[in-house]
């Protein structure tokens, strides 16, 4: 136990350590079991409902209206990805608001915050690890409900992962559980509550998109097409639908933006107010 | 050494850290004193940036400490309740710390050998009492070896056994050189453990000292007196300018003129003495009167502390 070094001299230490900050979040995330059962209910509820919406579907063929059929016929590996995904994801929302309200609520943001002080290094490891983690499990999610919801589709629609677009609409997947992730913890970020963080974020993935259709006309079109998770979950499509104002990717970039905005108010408010 | 210039802090309209100075020196053990609601905790977050600062500055060998870059080899702080998620082992806390400051994982097994919480390491801290959680502050804070310590209420909820542990602990981290700076609401356990004092009530220093000088300086300085002469002797000492109080067993406690001066006038007049004893004040008593002024809230000091009393918690010191 030497006293003789005090404050940094040494030059290992006059900097940040950012992979030590990153294993770090890591650490923190893979220790506690919500983690691993949130994860696990992604997965398990994505390609359950997959599941069950296409069988149903095809069980009704007959009796579906002409649009909807119409729909699926035009984009079949969207209606295949969102079917069990627009569940699946609020375990992304629950998690990501989690990783940092649970800080809150159990006073770990403290500890966090000792030990790095300049707070965005925190922040923007918390996110990188989170987003990479929730890329990781939903391309297994995506991936395995794709070739059930086919498998199930095929005597009605043929789709096949070689198909114009649906590689990229499978990886888009991906990113967007990604960017949710983030967004979800900007979220969590900016209120500390586990409760009213997770309100939140139902509120603009479940409860915005139904509320902005009920505006009428173009600009409740406008404003319905780009809320958050309405473009975003977009890029799950293999090509730009009829009705769809926004292309895959411009609708997932619009998701990007909200999301960088909302992260830099929480980086913000993170720095400004006391833990 | 920790230095602390006109800190002040306020939520909303309320100030509760007024233009607080004081330094806190290597080598030895500060204790940092006040009433509840004086702002010790408070000012502890100061200090290591987890609240802002309202006015003024705090630095720790010469930086603020959010720009130390890897604040946890240079500060172990303890602070006021729970840091760990319940969820979490006691290993994982420390690990994901040791990791965020590049320190070696051998150094975690090392700090729970420590603290004496390795055959629970792998225990979820959410089944901790507020002992074992205590612990685990304490190896936090200790992880990376750091030059300075700051441990607000370390003893709290210990016992008896890990009191004596922190204390002997805290004596020879200080002996290596280390600033160490502890509060706590206990004063017995001040005496025991510091050797300096800042005192502070209201959110204002009121005093910084060593712990004699604080005592000493207490007006509560008072000489026992037995004598089968008790009458005459008050009398010559009530005309000599001291204050005398007669207690249940007929001994005076006299206030305002010292053992020698009393002893003088005995000897003069002849009259015959059984004892003559100097008490100082207790840090209680020396306590309670530098911080009864500025208490936030007054109830909560007991007002009528009987010495006897005291000095049954302390150790009385004569």
């Amino acid at each position: 136990m030497s006293v003789a070094v005090t404050t940094s001299t040494n030059d290992d230490r006059t900097s940040i350590y950012f992979p030590g900050i990153l294993r770090a979040e890591w650490t923190k995330f893979r220790s506690v079991r919500s983690s691993v059962a949130a994860l696990i209910l992604l997965v398990v509820i994505s390609v359950g409902f997959t599941g069950l919406f296409l069988a149903l579907t095809i069980s009704q063929w007959d009796q579906i209206d002409d649009a909807q059929r119409l729909s699926i016929v035009a984009d079949p590996t969207r209606t295949i990805i969102g079917a069990g995904f627009q569940l699946g994801q609020l375990a992304i929302c629950v998690l990501g608001v989690l990783v940092i309200s649970s800080e809150y609520a159990s006073g770990t943001i403290r500890a966090s915050l000792l030990a790095v002080p300049l707070r965005t290094p925190m922040l923007a490891a918390k996110a990188l690890v989170f987003a990479v983690v929730v890329f990781v499990v939903t391309e297994v999610a995506t991936f395995a409900s794709f070739f059930v919801g086919a498998a199930i589709l095929h005597t009605k629609v043929a789709v096949s992962i070689g198909d114009p677009g649906v590689l990229g609409a499978l990886v888009g997947a991906g990113l967007y559980g990604a960017v949710l992730g983030v967004f979800s913890i900007a979220i969590g970020a900016i209120v500390r509550h586990t409760a009213g963080g997770i309100t939140g974020i139902i509120a603009f993935v479940l409860v915005l998109a139904p509320l902005a259709q009920l505006l009428p006309g173009t600009v409740g079109d406008h404003i319905h097409a780009y809320l958050p998770t309405v473009a975003g979950q977009l890029v799950v499509s293999a090509h730009q639908g009829a009705d769809d104002l926004l292309s895959p990717w411009q609708g997932f970039g619009v998701f990007s933006l909200w999301t960088a905005a909302l992260i830099l108010v929480a980086n913000t408010m993170l720095k400004r107010r006391d833990a | 050494m920790i230095e602390v210039r006109d800190l002040s802090k306020s939520y909303g309209a309320k100030l509760v850290i007024d233009r607080m100075s004081f330094t806190v020196h290597p080598g030895v053990v500060t204790g940092f004193l006040g009433p509840n609601g004086a702002g010790k905790s408070t000012t502890m977050r100061l200090i290591v940036g987890l609240d802002r600062p309202s006015g003024g500055d705090a630095t720790i060998g010469g930086m603020r400490y959010a720009d130390l870059p890897r604040p946890l080899r240079s500060v172990g702080a303890l602070l006021d309740g729970a840091t760990t998620h319940p969820g979490r082992s006691a290993f994982d806390h420390l690990l994901y710390l040791a990791q965020s400051q590049q320190i070696s994982r051998d150094r975690v097994d090392e700090v729970l050998d420590l603290v004496g919480l390795r055959d629970v390491a792998h225990d979820r801290t959410g089944s901790f009492s507020l002992g074992m959680g205590q612990r685990l502050g304490l190896a936090a804070a200790l992880l990376g070896d750091p030059p300075v310590l700051l441990l607000d209420e370390p003893v709290n909820g210990l016992d008896p056994d890990g009191i004596l542990w922190i204390r002997n602990l805290l004596t020879h981290l200080a002996g290596e050189g280390r600033t160490i700076l502890i509060s706590s609401h206990l004063m017995s356990e001040m005496a025991a453990t510091a050797t300096h004092l800042i005192v502070i009530g209201r959110g204002r220093l009121i005093t910084a000292c060593t712990t004699e000088e604080f005592i000493e300086h207490s007006s509560k300085r008072s000489v026992l007196v037995t004598s089968p002469d008790a009458v005459a002797l008050t009398d010559l000492i009530t005309a000599a300018g001291g204050q005398v109080e007669t207690d249940a067993e007929g001994e005076l406690i006299v206030r305002l003129i010292d053992a020698a001066h009393i002893g003088a006038l005995a000897s003069h007049a002849g009259l015959e003495l059984h004892q003559l004893t100097t008490r100082l004040a207790s840090l209680e008593d020396a306590f309670m009167e530098q911080t009864h002024a500025s208490a936030e809230f007054g109830g909560e000091l007991p007002n009528g502390v009987s010495p006897a009393l005291v000095a049954s918690i302390t150790g009385a010191t004569s």
